[in-house]
């Protein structure tokens, strides 16, 4: 047999790996075609909508609900009082704390859920609501967790003895009432003492404020309870949908079987849809109740201001240097908000997440991390905002420190950085917090990314800018922000992660149909990412068959193998691995057919593309499409009929992409406007499955570094209420704030990885964040500014310009 | 985001629509674009049980310009200001001050009519007004009555509008000389942080006359009169400058909220006003 195509048009038709293959999600939600949760509509299906607390932090001592009842179309109000008997009013948090479903006696956060009022329409239910009467006596609010570490009132008294004694919490021993933990990593008196002993030490105090993932569609879910067969449905906006059968599964008592998840299209999660939420157990026990499905989708408001915030670290570190610049040690203390539940979603036993990434791309030989997390009257969460478990916060701590670091010893940031790199040489390398980076080739895509910027050029400019403001030529001032990060994401390996006991492994099942297509089903889910599209493409480099063949199924859990779920960067390193892995297992089977077919012993097939040929004989061969129909169709001894493969995969290690920032900026001191004139983003991810979702991701991912570091925030005042709680003031930047976006690479692949993957959705959040941070407090470095606060929005710009003296 | 129930009307004319204003009173607001009043619905911050949209109602919709002045109807929206034919050669500080307002999918839907008459100290139009100004026509069960924009605001959302009035139209006189509209906002979308609306003219290197005004500096926009009166026989100098931002500094009134504090609010305020002076001047 002959082929009339060359080899490089076989690889071409696959568009496997390395292809610019177009989204093949892009053509229904273009056209508006998308099919979200929202747009789930059963028959009889009823509305479910919460009362909620406008108070911070108060007692409740009644709720009428008779005249929300009278309103036509509703048909119930539940309170706590009335989950109780389930045991529902309270449910176990990802972080091993519990949370109130309902209000239960006192509210603890502003828009805390207190009542579940479900009818028949929406505005049905809108009406009810206001007029569900819940009196409130006020108790004193805490929004600042150094407060409340000193602070008589306790929060939870329900995690407080009898005899007024403090009992040790999922993570150990506490220290205050309104104590949640201390975590700590590294060496503790060695770190003090390499510090203690330094010829320079810098220190600084930063805050991570509270901000929002703020996905476009905010959370929801339809629950839908079959009394005849005993089974639940319940639609949501899941970003781990196994891991919410099993949770539902637990607190609710109905067997695991009778549950089915299902993940429909998401419309953005960034961390915002992995944890549990009040509206979808309220939901469950009102179809329960009821009989019918109950939606429940929340407004802006609800999803600002009470599902999942994120950072909200007061973070304080000392850093220590030779003289020359090299660093001998980092201390690190973090004092996390957690809100009035402790909510967050990290591995169960990593309370502060991968905060201990801290040390960064530096090789810094003694280091020690610790974290208190602490109570306040806000509203609970701490997710992964568009970052693995608070590498964000790790990684603005660490990059931050270089700079003051380069202040105290009157040197450039950027070579500073360079000569603390971690050398290629030293990988894998085991940092002093505990992990194994897998590979990294730092120095190489610095120079690039230097070189490229020009930025000794950039320097000689910044340094002309300050001559002509002193002078009074110009109101602007120049800065050039910097970061390189490394990212630490594909949680993970099952001996450390784990949540809630699951392990964190992930999964893909292969059924490859008799004419040469195929479907392939994992524990992921996309919202946005373009796993149809990139988990097809691995598939078609492993199996040989066109990516355009391979159908990409997940997010129901009857049909999808069992997998904990898309965030933290995993999919890729975890889920992609098994994928690659499943595969594997296809082409072995099928080279024993091609071998049957061609007559030839096993070992004397070899896969080339697209098919087996015999070894030293090209022209015999056997191509995947003609396998494919072979394995139902021929009775080949020794083989089962069929081609189908499953893969469970536990990854041996996290993989660790890293990347080099840059970016210019011009800012007017006397509006406190910033304008983003360059930014350039050179990221390594190893293995790119696909070059053009990877510019997508990196521009999706700076935009909301962009906004978290020019002014997106969470923000209350003393009373404890939101003053961010819709889009006029939490800032979404739009086309118009958001700059043009240079993307460049590297390629160092994962040594562990079977397809050398990283992972790279969150890289550029992660090290975007401090970049645009450090292009702000840059500019104002020449006029003595070392340190402020983000987010660096307006008036907070003229604030640092104006304590400088520079308004004159 | 669920306002409550309420019924809606869509009149064919004018005295459809101040017939149900006489009926239902204070329980009954006009709608232009919609697009204040109906957010304050959905967040039942504003109760509005009968609703009356005048999109139906004709005569509203037309841009005239005469020779001595421009006559805008209430239903024309921020769009079509943009797009007008004419009307930037005779008055280019609208076109400017309107592709300032919020993204081209509200200005398609946003009015003059509802931009002026609302009374949000945010709004771009109302200080524009008061710097040209205009006189806005409200019709009432006995007629029309005219009102100069400079004594429409008494505070934030309340005006010399009766509740059951209706604002028709907006006319202003051909504005002379330089201008410029100068906003700083925090994003595309948001209201002013500050915002200094300009007409300036000279003669011979010296200021003849300067109206300005200042908008989401006060519970209204703030028409300073002191401040054009500061610059009137100067050749804007730095000094003159210096005195105008001064004068209107006296006139504005600034809160704290999440654009910042007051001392910065009034910093960028005479940081406006003297670009939107400079920009004027060099336009004059």
């Amino acid at each position: 047999m002959k082929d009339d195509i060359t080899r490089e048009e076989r690889v071409d038709n696959l568009k496997g790996m390395g292809c610019s293959r177009k989204r093949v999600e892009d053509a229904r939600f273009t056209q508006g075609k998308g099919n979200y949760v929202d747009d789930v509509k059963l028959d009889g299906m009823l509305f479910g909508d919460f009362v909620r607390s406008p108070y911070a932090h108060a007692r409740i001592t009644n709720i009428d609900t008779a005249a929300a009842l009278e309103v036509p179309g509703v048909l119930a109000v539940l309170t706590a009082a009335d989950l109780e008997p389930l045991g529902l009013h309270w449910m176990p948090t990802l972080a091993g704390d519990k949370q109130m479903v309902l209000a239960d006696g006192k509210v603890l956060f502003q828009g805390q859920e207190v009542a579940f009022v479900v009818a028949e329409d929406r505005y049905a239910a809108a009406d009810g609501i206001e007029l569900v009467e819940v009196e409130y006596e006020e108790l004193p609010v805490i929004v600042d967790p150094f407060e409340a570490l000193n602070s008589d009132v306790v929060l939870r008294e329900d995690l407080v003895a009898e005899d007024g004694s403090i009992p040790d919490g999922a993570h150990g021993p506490r220290k205050h009432p309104n104590h949640i933990f201390t975590w700590d990593a590294g060496d503790k008196e060695p770190t003090e003492e390499v510090i203690a002993n330094a010829e320079i030490v810098a220190e600084e105090t930063m805050y991570y404020h509270r901000t929002h993932p703020c996905p476009l569609e905010t959370c929801g879910c339809v629950a839908s309870m079959d009394k005849v067969n005993g089974k639940l449905t319940l639609w949501g906006t899941f970003q781990a949908p196994h891991a919410i059968r099993t949770v539902v599964s637990l607190i609710s008592g109905i067997e695991e079987h009778n549950i089915r998840v299902i993940s429909p299209d998401i419309g953005g999660g960034f961390g915002n849809k992995v944890g549990a939420y009040p509206g979808y157990v309220c939901s469950v026990v009102a179809s329960i109740v009821t009989g019918k499905p109950v939606k429940w989708i929340e407004d802006r408001m609800d999803n600002l201001m009470t599902t999942a915030f994120a950072r909200d670290y007061h973070m304080t570190g000392k850093i220590s240097a030779t003289p020359e610049g090299k660093i001998t040690g980092l201390h690190c203390h973090v004092t996390a908000d957690h809100g009035g539940f402790d909510a967050c979603a990290d591995p169960t036993k990593f309370p502060a997440g991968f905060m201990n990434i801290c040390t960064g791309s530096y090789d810094i030989p003694t280091a020690y991390l610790e974290v208190d997390g602490v109570y306040t009257n806000k509203a609970p969460g701490g997710v992964s905002y568009r970052c693995s478990f608070r590498v964000t916060e790790a990684v603005y701590f660490i990059e931050r420190m270089i700079e003051v670091l380069a202040i105290k010893l009157n040197m450039d940031a950027a070579e500073l950085r360079r000569i603390n790199f971690i050398k290629k040489e030293q990988f894998p390398y085991t940092a002093a917090l505990g992990w194994e980076y897998d590979s990294g080739d730092y120095h190489t895509a610095w120079d690039k990314a230097l070189k490229t910027v020009d930025y000794d050029g950039l320097r000689a400019e910044q340094a002309q800018r300050v001559v002509d403001f002193k002078a009074g030529k110009t109101r602007k001032l120049m800065g050039i922000g910097l970061s390189f990060f490394t990212e630490i994401v594909g949680a993970g390996p099952v001996k450390n992660c784990d949540i809630l006991g699951l392990g964190m492994f992930d999964s893909c099942e292969i059924r490859i149909h008799p004419t040469g297509s195929a479907i392939a089903r994992l524990g992921t889910i996309s919202q946005g990412q373009g796993h149809a599209t990139t988990f097809a493409q691995i598939l078609a480099s492993e199996i040989g068959l066109p990516a355009d063949s391979i159908t990409i199924e997940e997010g129901d859990t009857d049909t999808a193998p069992y997998g904990l779920g898309t965030y933290g960067s995993r999919s890729t390193p975890v889920a992609g691995a098994a994928t690659a892995m499943a595969g594997r297992k296809i082409r072995t089977k099928a080279q024993m057919i091609a071998a049957y077919l061609l007559e030839v012993h096993d070992n004397d097939v070899e896969f080339d593309v697209d098919r087996f040929v015999v070894k030293g004989a090209s022209e015999k061969f056997k191509t995947m499409k003609e396998i494919a129909f072979a394995a139902y169709n021929q009775a080949i001894p020794g083989l089962e009929p069929g081609l189908e493969a499953v893969s469970y995969y536990d990854p041996p290690n996290m993989t660790y992409p890293f990347g080099a920032y840059v970016c210019v900026m011009d800012i007017d001191v006397d509006t406190g406007v910033p304008e983003i004139r360059r930014f350039y983003a050179l990221d390594d991810c190893g293995t790119r499955i696909n070059p053009m979702i990877i510019e997508g991701q990196v521009h999706g991912g700076l935009t909301e570094a962009l906004a978290v570091a020019l002014g997106q925030e969470i923000a209350y005042d003393d009373m404890g209420n939101c003053k961010t709680g819709t889009l006029m003031d939490f800032f979404l930047p739009t086309a118009w704030e958001v700059p043009n976006y240079e993307t460049d690479f590297t390629v160092t692949p994962s040594p562990h990885h079977p397809i050398g993957a990283k992972g790279v959705g969150e890289s550029p959040h992660v090290g975007g964040v401090p970049c645009f941070s450090n292009a702000v407090q840059d500019a104002f470095r020449p006029f003595g500014n070392i340190h402020t606060n983000m987010p660096h929005d307006h008036w907070r710009i003229w604030k640092t310009a104006n304590e400088l003296g520079l308004h004159g | 985001m669920i306002p409550a129930e309420f019924e809606y009307y869509r009149p064919k004319d004018m005295a459809g629509v101040l017939s149900l204003l006489e009926e239902h009173g204070d329980d009954a607001r006009v709608m232009a674009g919609g697009h204040s009043l109906i957010p304050m619905m959905k967040l039942r911050m504003a109760d509005v049980p009968h609703l009356i949209d005048l999109q139906d109602v004709g005569g509203l919709s037309n841009i005239e310009i005469n020779s001595d002045s421009i006559h805008i109807g209430a239903l024309v929206t921020q769009s079509d200001i943009v797009e007008h034919a004419g009307l930037a050669d005779v008055a280019p500080i609208l076109r400017e001050a309107a592709l300032q307002i919020a993204d081209p999918q509200v200005r398609y839907m946003g009015t003059i009519g509802g931009n002026v008459a609302n009374g949000d100290p945010g709004n771009d139009m109302p200080g524009l007004m008061q710097c040209l100004d205009a006189v806005f026509t409200v019709a009432g069960a006995d007629g029309e009555r005219q009102i100069p924009a400079r004594d429409f605001y008494e505070a934030a959302y309340m005006t010399a509008r009766e509740d059951d009035e209706v604002l028709t139209s907006v006319t202003i006189a051909h504005p002379q000389g330089g201008y410029a509209y100068e906003k700083q906002k925090r994003k595309i979308g948001d209201y002013a942080t500050a915002a200094a609306a300009v007409q300036i003219t000279k003669e011979g290197g010296t200021c003849v006359s300067a109206s300005i005004a200042m908008t989401n500096l006060s519970d209204t926009p703030v028409y300073s009169e002191a401040a054009g009166a500061a610059l009137v026989g100067t050749s804007l100098n730095d000094a003159a400058l210096s005195a105008a931002i001064a004068a209107m500094w006296g006139d504005i009134d600034p809160t704290e909220d999440n654009r910042g504090p007051i001392a910065f609010k009034n910093h960028v305020a005479g940081v406006i006003l003297r670009r939107a002076l400079e920009r004027a001047w060099s336009r004059a």
